[in-house]
């Protein structure tokens, strides 16, 4: 997407909640956001999550895309050391994060837009802060006039 | 409605009762995803797991040729199964069936948002469609699993439990953090309904454990560490606390009966501490060794006030019913009332709930001369000492209009129900949820009633929340039920959702196969050329090695990099608020 079609969809997104895409993981943060919802926890309805097994399968080109696409940002729910499927997810998930904001800076986004937290299976509230959070940070890059 | 696409897919979007629809705009919703690309059916349903829905779906796929199937409804944990089920019947493969999360992943995370929530299950239902119409059709892979069993925890449910899982022929490890087995019923006299001594229960099950070469019992011993995946579990068990070494064992499937603890008054809670006011279990344990008139240290007992809902019911504490104790408290009074000598009985009572075949309880004790009072929720009766040091109970009785009765007493039993057990450790090294009442989470309530969030692992027995010993052992044989179901096969099936090499991509640069911890990736030539390809049966599907391929040539099945870029761009053609 160009440079001026970005600007259009952040354009057309303003006065609207941010809009975040959660990479989450079936067995261990998926049911924790599960927990959230099933708690009533409440957090933005910009919020939307795309569940994969394991967040080392995460491609760092997917965040890129989905930021260039439309969404403010992209948070990573990650397996931390809970993976069941690699030792070293944790590492490896921030390798790929690292890659996904060094793709985005080249393109001249806010590497901010990305971030990664640890949620296991019960971290409902962490979860809901953390969005909470990152959807702070995204407003005020909105209203900063960020790419 | 429809699209120009080869695919035809069915959507359906649940109301869940109205767990969704109480929040989300159905209505709105069908109508804004009917004419997707693909779409050839788009209905709304009440319940869509409930059996005619799923008929409904089944006629619908068949009529309409339908090769795609979305249900928006709960989440994917609960019914991808149940669905997957539907689309088989129906005569497509079930792997082109998608479930979108629009309950605790949307309506339920935002009811203060309805309009917010309608928007966003528009989205996410939007992203399933594209993520089905890019499905391909696969067979499930089949993993051998270990036909042994964990269970952890001896008290009924756990020793039940043990005892059915070897009589279906898994051999089983029962793990008992106390010296003895038994837990709480071990320690209880006569419990109804039938008058059976607990200790007598409790013996007998362990005498059927010890006479059983295929369990093998863990006393004074904890589950410690736990690894490998479903079907095939290594448990580490700490046996005596001064052995450093961990005994290894290697299970199919592991079921948690941990148990519960009861709750403490704090104290002045009902005038707890002051001499003469006990606790159920407390009071329990006197009437069980008594054989000739009640007496408490020393003194006859002579009325006793029963206080019930204590710590129990209580806002910003332990909101929930324990549910077993007003049955116990009524059992228990009865027991007394068989005792030699008089004895008046109060029992102070919010609501009492000695639900089916305990009601015969309650309408005893009241023959046997137990009176009862409803107090106001809002004015629980008070506990204090008069100048002579006799305890007094004051409560308002709703039933003679509010009246301030008071009663003196020799004995004031709180009736404290059931806490869960502190067990951070367990909930840590499993991952194990637990609802906002501190109980392990089952997956369905209805549905699937002992199994958890983690494969393999099941839940039995008043872990799960507060149960009395029949309803334990039920979810006990439950559990063993669904653990046989899969262990005595020999085999699991797994998704088929497992690494694929575009060989035609592939330069063979070597990343993919050090990324691989299981050796899944090897070299292999294809039309002359050397490429890496991948083992389906050794691949775990978790797609680790897809994003080190510098050549986009690897792609887990189900996750497509076509998926997740169509799901991501058909997401946000619908707006959020």
């Amino acid at each position: 997407m160009s440079a001026v079609a970005v600007a259009d969809v952040h354009e057309k997104q303003a006065g609207s909640v941010p809009r975040i895409l959660v990479f989450s993981t079936n067995n261990i943060s998926d049911p924790g956001i599960d927990l959230a919802g099933s708690r009533h926890l409440h957090y933005s309805s910009g919020v939307e999550v795309i569940s994969l097994p394991c967040t080392s399968g995460v491609k760092p080109s997917w965040i890129a895309h989905a930021i260039e696409q439309g969404f403010d940002g992209v948070f990573i729910a990650s397996d931390g050391d809970e993976c069941a499927y690699l030792p070293d997810c944790a590492h490896r998930a921030s390798a790929l994060v690292g890659e996904a904001q060094a793709m985005l800076k080249e393109r001249g986004h806010d590497p901010q837009r990305v971030r990664m937290a640890a949620i296991c299976s019960v971290c409902a509230e962490p979860f809901t802060n953390h969005v909470q959070q990152f959807a702070r940070l995204l407003a005020g890059l909105r209203e900063q006039g960020a790419k | 409605m429809g699209g120009t696409t080869e695919r035809r897919v069915g959507v359906y979007v649940c109301h869940c009762g109205g767990n969704i629809s109480d929040y989300v705009d159905v209505e709105r919703v069908v109508a804004a995803i009917r004419d997707e690309p693909g779409v050839v059916v788009a209905k709304n349903t009440i319940f869509a797991c409930a059996d005619a829905s799923q008929s409904e779906m089944i006629e619908d796929i068949q009529r309409h040729k339908l090769d795609g199937l979305v249900v928006a409804s709960c989440s994917p944990k609960l019914h991808t199964t149940t669905f997957r089920g539907v689309a088989a019947r129906a005569g497509i493969n079930p792997y082109t069936y998608t479930q979108v999360n629009i309950r605790e992943q949307d309506s339920w995370a935002h009811t203060d948002d309805p309009a917010g929530a309608t928007h966003k299950a528009i989205s996410l239902i939007k992203g399933g469609i594209a993520r089905t119409r890019l499905t391909e059709p696969l067979e499930p892979l089949v993993v051998e699993t270990t036909r042994k069993a964990l269970v952890v925890g001896g008290g009924i449910a756990g020793l039940r439990a043990a005892i059915g899982l070897a009589d279906v022929g898994l051999d089983v490890f029962l793990v008992e953090k106390e010296r003895e087995l038994g837990g709480w019923v071990g320690r209880f006299g006569t419990m109804y309904p039938h008058e059976r001594d607990g200790r007598e229960l409790i013996d007998g099950l362990v005498a059927e454990v010890r006479g059983r070469d295929s369990i093998t019992v863990f006393t004074n011993a904890e589950l410690m560490a736990r690894s490998g995946s479903f079907g095939n579990y290594v448990a580490a068990i700490r046996i005596n606390n001064d052995l450093p070494e961990l005994v290894h064992v290697e299970v199919g499937q592991i079921v948690l009966a941990t148990g519960f603890d009861t709750y403490q008054p704090e104290s002045g809670e009902f005038g707890y501490g002051i001499d003469g006011v006990v606790t159920l279990p407390e009071f329990k344990a006197m009437v069980d060794a008594s054989s000739g008139p009640l007496t408490y240290h020393g003194r006859p007992v002579r009325t006793i006030a029963y206080i019930y809902c204590v710590g129990n019911r209580q806002p910003g504490g332990n909101e929930y019913c324990s549910k077993y104790c007003c049955a116990a408290t009524v059992h228990a009074s009865i027991e007394v009332a068989k005792l030699p000598g008089s004895v008046h009985q109060y029992h102070l009572y919010r609501d009492i709930r000695t639900y089916g075949k305990y009601e015969l309880m309650y309408t005893e004790s009241r023959k046997r001369g137990s009176v009862y009072m409803k107090f106001p929720e809002d004015m629980p009766p008070a506990v204090a000492l008069d100048a002579s040091g006799r305890l007094m109970v004051t409560t308002h009785d709703t039933l003679t209009g509010g009246e301030e009765v008071t009663i003196p007493a020799d004995l004031v039993v709180l009736v404290t129900g059931m806490v869960p057990r502190r067990n951070e450790e367990l909930m840590g090294l499993l991952k194990l949820p637990v609802g906002t009442d501190g109980f392990f989470n089952e997956i369905h309530p209805k549905l699937r009633p002992v199994e958890t969030v983690v494969d393999g692992v099941l839940i039995a027995g008043a872990c799960q929340g507060p149960k009395n010993s029949a309803e334990s052992v039920a979810s006990g044989l439950a559990a063993v039920t669904q653990s046989a179901a899969i262990l005595k096969k020999g085999t699991a099936e797994l998704d088929p959702l497992v690494a694929t090499v575009r060989a035609v991509a592939c330069s063979m640069c070597g990343d993919c196969l050090t990324a691989c911890p299981y050796s899944a990736i090897e070299k292999a030539e294809v039309a002359g050329r050397e490429v890496a390809a991948i083992s389906p049966s050794t691949c775990k599907g978790c797609g680790g090695c897809v994003p080190v391929c510098p050549e986009d040539a690897i792609d887990l099945r189900g996750y497509t990099d076509a998926q997740i870029r169509a799901v991501i761009d058909s997401m946000l053609e619908e707006p959020v608020a």
